[in-house]
């Protein structure tokens, strides 16, 4: 396949110094309990709306992170960080409180992803310390993207829950002890196969997951065997076996060890149907479990892929299809 | 699906449907038919309990203004969503349906004002049914008018 150019990236000094995650009450009665740096215990977190709740999450978790690496503020030199409201006014918002620069980033749910592409990048060029962050609300997106939270309505099955949570991981280009690298990433391309339905983001953005995985495989040689685990974003239940028959079809089998961010968020019991969605997915789950499974040689090598959709409500009432995009990284321990 | 038949990008949109849980109708519209009966039920009763004091035209009036006023409350009390979620169109129809669709988007706008967010936004969900609704039964009185005489 020679109809792209060059999307895939290798690092040298990429090192995931820590992760911090705050988390919604939801995400910690789910099924990842206790696992969350900081959960709340009310999504209001002592604001007077949600969207200044979900600004000081972001300010929380860029604060903790800096501290649990045992960082100062002005030894960050970016943050690069975003979030699913218009203007990205969380992540902007929140950087207001920080000395450090900040390039606000979006794309979609891909944004975790991306941001520690680029934050490798940078390391590579020179700078020393980057914080990545990302994360969503459930209140602040439903108001956005649906329909009033009191609102009476049925809810398809395919439907997603977003979750509530801000994950922050802080990339340096040295680090003393042996810590886990980002050692490769391939860059997403849009892909639309003309999905409708934006409570089927799963199916919207598959297409665009199996395209960035592929791109992978064929550009580094490797297969998904040498890969301990393969976490998707938020593809959901359905999302995740529709990218299996996909990547079937390309050959490559990829069922024992693809698991989904969001999709592995609840428990069933919580009727999110598919899962969860939205920002805080990968970076709460890559924060808050893989780093630490990483860490401890559970796993050696792992692919975290970011998935987006990237509609807007006023595209889909024009009746514009679900373009996607899935960002990659390779993790090593 | 035929597993031996290629996915494209030509047949995605059906290779999805084929594979997607669907709503289970049967279950859906129990419920609806349940809770909507039991909204009416509850409407009648005002209704007979109002006939004690006033004529049938006023008492049907206040028992709208009180299923609509309780649909408020419940609305207010976080407690209507959780019945819409399984009753569906069971409590969207009746008249307690168009209270919490109106209520739910002042509560959530409150935030930005009275002007310009219980104002502006009050008829987010409301206001195409108002629309809608006005526009058709213009059109069915027209119909009524030339086919009736």
């Amino acid at each position: 396949m020679d109809f792209y150019k060059k999307r895939t990236l290798t690092f040298t000094n990429s090192n995931i110094l820590e992760g911090y995650t705050v988390a919604g009450p939801k995400e910690n009665d789910g099924r990842y309990k206790g696992f969350f740096d900081f959960a709340l215990e009310d999504d209001m977190f002592a604001q007077n709306t949600f969207e200044r709740a979900e600004r000081k999450m972001f300010e929380h978790a860029i604060e903790g992170v800096i501290a649990k690496a045992n960082l100062k503020e002005n030894d960050i030199d970016t943050v690069i960080s975003g979030d699913l409201l218009n203007q990205i006014v969380s992540a902007s918002f929140a950087s207001r409180k920080i000395h450090a620069g900040f390039l606000g980033i979006y794309n979609a749910c891909a944004t975790f992803v991306e941001s520690l592409i680029l934050g490798s990048a940078m390391l590579n060029n020179g700078l020393e310390n980057v914080v990545c962050a990302s994360g969503s609300h459930f209140s602040t997106a439903e108001r956005q993207y649906r329909y009033p939270l009191e609102l009476g309505v049925l809810r398809s099955p395919v439907t997603q829950w977003t979750a509530t949570g801000v994950g922050a991981t802080v990339l340096s280009n040295k680090s003393d002890a042996k810590v886990p690298k980002i050692t490769r990433a391939t860059i997403g391309r849009v892909v639309d196969y003309g999905i409708m339905d934006t409570n089927n983001m799963g199916a919207a953005m598959a297409p665009s997951t199996m395209s960035t995985l592929v791109t992978f495989f064929k550009d580094t040689g490797t297969t998904p065997e040498e890969y301990d685990v393969i976490y998707t974003g938020d593809l959901g239940k359905l999302g995740s076996e529709i990218l299996r028959d996909l990547m079937k079809q390309e050959g490559y089998d990829i069922s024992d060890r693809q698991h989904d961010c969001g999709g592995s968020l609840y428990w069933d019991e919580q009727q999110t149907y598919q899962g969860g969605s939205g920002a805080a997915c990968t970076a709460l789950l890559f924060n808050a479990v893989l780093l630490g499974r990483l860490r401890r040689g559970e796993y050696k090598k792992i692919l975290l892929a970011g998935t987006g959709a990237l509609m807007s409500p006023t595209t889909s009432f024009q009746g514009d299809s679900i373009p996607a995009i899935t960002h990659l990284v390779e993790v090593t321990a | 699906m035929d597993v031996n038949r290629e996915i494209t990008r030509e047949n995605y949109k059906a290779y999805v449907f084929e594979k997607m849980p669907k709503s289970s109708h049967w279950k859906n519209m129990f419920w609806a038919f349940l809770i909507g009966g039991i909204i009416c039920a509850i409407g009648q009763g005002f209704i007979e309990l109002y006939s004690l004091w006033f004529n049938l035209q006023d008492a049907s009036i206040l028992a709208s203004g009180t299923l609509v006023f309780i649909a408020a409350m419940l609305t207010g009390f976080g407690v209507y969503d959780c019945i819409g979620r399984f009753a569906g169109a069971g409590s969207t129809i009746p008249i307690t349906g168009f209270s919490n669709a109106v209520v739910s988007p002042a509560l959530e706008f409150r935030v930005e004002g009275y002007v310009y967010g219980v104002g502006a936004k009050m008829f987010l969900v409301a206001g195409p049914v108002i629309v809608n609704g006005v526009t058709i039964s213009v059109i069915i009185a027209l119909i009524s008018l030339i086919i009736g005489g």
